[in-house]
């Protein structure tokens, strides 16, 4: 199952923040 | 919940978070609070184990010291070979005093861990609870 990421941080941390879910933050640098 | 930062398309996110390097990944518990950091690559199962751990810490750090031994023991049960095991096992018996304030569940993380992972550095932090 592909995993749906998240690209803006403050809606993340607002979601996280709603739901009391932990985040998961992937800062990269790969190519797409 | 996974937020996905790439260096060109989000470069500010790399200084809000202080990320001077990739890959890292966050643990951020639900205030935004970072409660793990991982710099480079790792084996798949070593990879697992850190989010794990970053899971756990989240539980710890919100006082959910139930929570956090089961998360902990998870860890130590299914990657004992982890880099993160004996930590786990450290942070497994500290979840249980913090639940029950029974010294035995101390003097006993020193116990597994002398007898599990003599090398590591959380053998020796727990070596004071021998006794």
């Amino acid at each position: 199952m592909a995993v749906q990421w998240i690209k803006d941080v403050d809606a993340a941390l607002a979601d996280a923040k709603a739901s009391k879910r932990p985040l998961l933050v992937d800062f990269s640098a790969a190519p797409a | 919940m996974p937020l996905e930062a790439h260096i060109k398309e989000h470069p500010a996110y790399f200084h809000r978070f202080d990320v001077l390097w990739t890959p890292t990944v966050l643990i951020l518990d639900p205030s935004g609070a970072e409660r793990r950091r991982l710099e480079g690559y790792l084996p798949n199962a070593e990879f697992r184990a850190e989010l794990e751990m970053g899971l756990a810490r989240v539980a710890f750090m919100q006082k959910q010291w139930g929570e956090a031994e089961r998360r902990y023991a998870e860890i130590v049960k299914a990657y004992p070979a982890a880099t993160v095991a004996p930590e786990a096992l450290y942070w497994r018996q500290v979840s249980r005093y913090k639940a029950t304030s029974d010294h035995a569940a101390l003097s006993q993380a020193a116990v597994e861990l002398k007898q599990n992972y003599p090398a590591s550095v959380w053998t020796q932090k727990a070596s004071v609870w021998l006794h």
